[in-house]
């Protein structure tokens, strides 16, 4: 090893002079620590296709055995497939937007817990990365990332089930125009329009479980759940009351009743499934506003706790 | 311009001090080697340093608050905690991907050539990497980046000796320039000590030494004494006696070196020997004042 009295600069590397007046080359900082939680979180974008290619298989399955069905039905044989598939399209929509729920709850409580406990946290901290940028890019996966994901995903596997349906119906004598009646207005703005409003109503959820994730050393989930519980269960025995659950639930659930709250029933039967989506009611609903308040709040607790949490 | 400034620099957590009020002062261009027992402080200093966690008294590193500005100061301030903390689950091309969209002075191609010299895979996961790899995978990140201060704290834990060498190496050849400064801290005394301008011994909080390397070896010297002059070299009032395989061995402060080769054989102690020395003699004291 050579003392520092005789070692040189090594000669491929001139020392610029230059080195810190030259202008700084561009960052993004907000880009790139998304494109990394999107690295280290692969099932954002796997666990929707899985759940599309599960139910196209169900779906396949079930046109196959369409054709035994008519014969069986005393309804008209052009309304079985029909109804199938309107209903098969509602019900993919459905479990696509549960498994992108579900990873965004399972991502929210890794989020800031794992880069502590792999210590990676001092990695990224050595970055010009404020940890503001850090939580919110943290908190774009559940608001933004997984809800396009799940769109997309959603609509791509509904527009597969009508190609699939109309050429079922084709091969069967029968038009498949009827199918694509629906089309625009059923998956893309239905589709959009659940996304956004239940990333909007979870907000809340989400920082809260990610504000757990940067404080909880160990289980997560449990220090975001059995709180909660507790609270509830002192209220019910202590007060016999159940206002913290109701508002628990009403977080969980209320969306359906303030984002889709149109008539929809009419005669029995479903007019126009748009006339379900009432957003101006959405946007009007004390609960909401609520939520994103609380959102806030948990997000500006989990950046503060990532800035004085000794990181060692 | 200093590098780094601190004036009665105090952290405590709790009931425990980490630092008491500590001074020191680190010129551009040096490469300091921060030493000191397991809780001494040197960790909590090197965190306050790089504005991870917040403290009282004055630091200015590179003319900034490092608790108030981490972020601006991470432009010019590179850190390698351990071999541990690159994440197991990033891909090289995606660490070398990401330092290049956050950091606005990483140069991608000197990183690649950094690499190029490596074993290492652009596809590989850094869990798949070994201990060695990782670190030359941290390295070639860091001295592709443009700073002005680089921070090493146990950089080679864990390492054999041949990447422990490499790394050293490397670092001296490839990225030391007089322009940079290099804190750095180790129990690997013995490696270090050639590469260090300066060094720094702390305990309990506070510097028990702060010199340069030329004064270190201008005022410190061991010599293995003759066994007919014990007395003689104890009466020249050594910092600190010891027996190795039978004989005596002394240290000592400002002592004429002419006198004390009349002794037995003379040379610079190790960093290691004055360390042990200086924390464990409670009568070398004053050796530091």
């Amino acid at each position: 090893m050579s003392s520092p009295s005789n070692a040189e600069p090594a000669a491929i590397f001139e020392p610029s002079t230059a080195a810190h007046t030259a202008p700084l080359a561009p960052t993004r900082p907000f880009y790139w620590s998304v494109r990394r939680e999107l690295w280290e979180y692969r099932s954002v974008w796997i666990a929707p296709l899985v759940s599309a290619g599960f139910v196209l298989f169900g779906f396949i399955i079930a046109l196959i055995r369409l054709p035994a069905k008519m014969h069986v039905t005393r309804m008209p044989p052009a309304e079985v497939p029909v109804g199938m598939l309107s209903a098969a399209q509602g019900f993919a929509a459905a479990v696509i937007l549960a498994t992108s729920l579900t990873v965004c709850v399972i991502y929210c409580l890794g989020a800031l817990n794992h880069e502590r406990r792999d210590r990676s946290i001092l990695f990224w901290k050595s970055l010009p990365v404020s940890d503001i940028t850090t939580v919110l890019s943290k908190m774009f996966v559940p608001m933004v990332a997984l809800p396009a994901v799940a769109f997309a995903v959603a609509l791509a596997t509904q527009l597969v089930q009508l190609v699939l349906g109309s050429a079922f119906l084709a091969t069967h004598g029968m038009n498949p125009a009827i199918l694509w009646n629906g089309l625009l207005g059923h998956i893309v703005v239905g589709g959009f329009y659940t996304v956004i409003v239940t990333a909007l109503w979870y907000a809340p959820i989400y920082g809260w479980l990610l504000l757990v994730s940067g404080w909880a050393r160990r289980v997560p989930l449990l220090w975001a759940v059995l709180p909660l519980l507790a609270v509830c269960i002192v209220e019910k025995i202590g007060f016999d009351t159940d206002y913290f659950w109701s508002m628990l639930f009403y977080r969980i659930t209320g969306f359906a009743q303030e984002a889709f709250g149109g008539v929809h029933i009419h005669g029995g039967n479903i007019v126009d499934p748009l006339m379900l989506l009432t957003p101006d009611r959405f946007v009007a609903s004390l609960g909401l506003w609520i939520g994103l308040a609380f959102a806030a709040a948990f997000l500006a607790t989990a950046i503060w706790l990532r800035r004085y949490r000794d990181p060692g | 311009m200093a590098c780094i400034e601190a004036h009665g620099l105090h952290k405590a957590f709790g009931a425990t001090v980490a630092l008491a009020g500590l001074d020191l002062t680190v010129e551009e261009g040096r490469i300091l080697g921060l030493i000191g027992p397991n809780g001494a402080g040197k960790s909590t200093l090197l965190n306050a340093v790089l504005g991870l966690i917040p403290y009282q008294g004055n630091l200015n590193v590179l003319g900034l608050d490092p608790w108030a500005a981490r972020d601006q100061l991470m432009r010019d301030v590179c850190f390698i905690a351990d071999v541990a903390v690159l994440p197991r689950w990033m891909r090289v091309w995606q660490a070398i991907d990401y330092v290049a969209g956050v950091h606005p002075r990483f140069d991608r191609a000197k990183a690649d050539m950094f690499l190029s010299r490596t074993q290492i895979k652009r596809t590989s996961k850094v869990g798949e990497l070994s201990k060695g790899m990782v670190t030359q995978l941290h390295l070639a990140l860091v001295m592709a980046i443009d700073a002005r201060l680089l921070v090493l704290d146990e950089p080679t834990l864990g390492l054999d000796i041949l990447y422990r060498k490499q790394f050293y190496d490397t670092l001296l050849n490839d990225y030391f320039d007089r322009r940079r400064t290099i804190v750095v801290t180790t129990h690997q005394v013995e490696e270090v000590q050639q590469i260090l301008t300066d060094v720094m011994f702390i305990n309990h909080g506070r510097i028990v030494l702060a010199t340069s390397m030329e004064d270190f070896e201008a005022r410190y010297l061991e010599v293995t004494v003759k066994p007919e002059q014990l007395a003689a070299a104890r009466a020249l009032n050594p910092i600190n006696e010891r027996q190795i395989i039978g004989r005596s061995v002394f240290l000592f402060d400002h002592a004429d070196r002419d006198k004390l080769a009349s002794l037995g054989d003379v040379r610079t102690p190790s960093l290691a020997d004055l360390f042990v020395a200086l924390m464990s003699e409670p009568r070398a004291q004053g050796a530091f004042a």
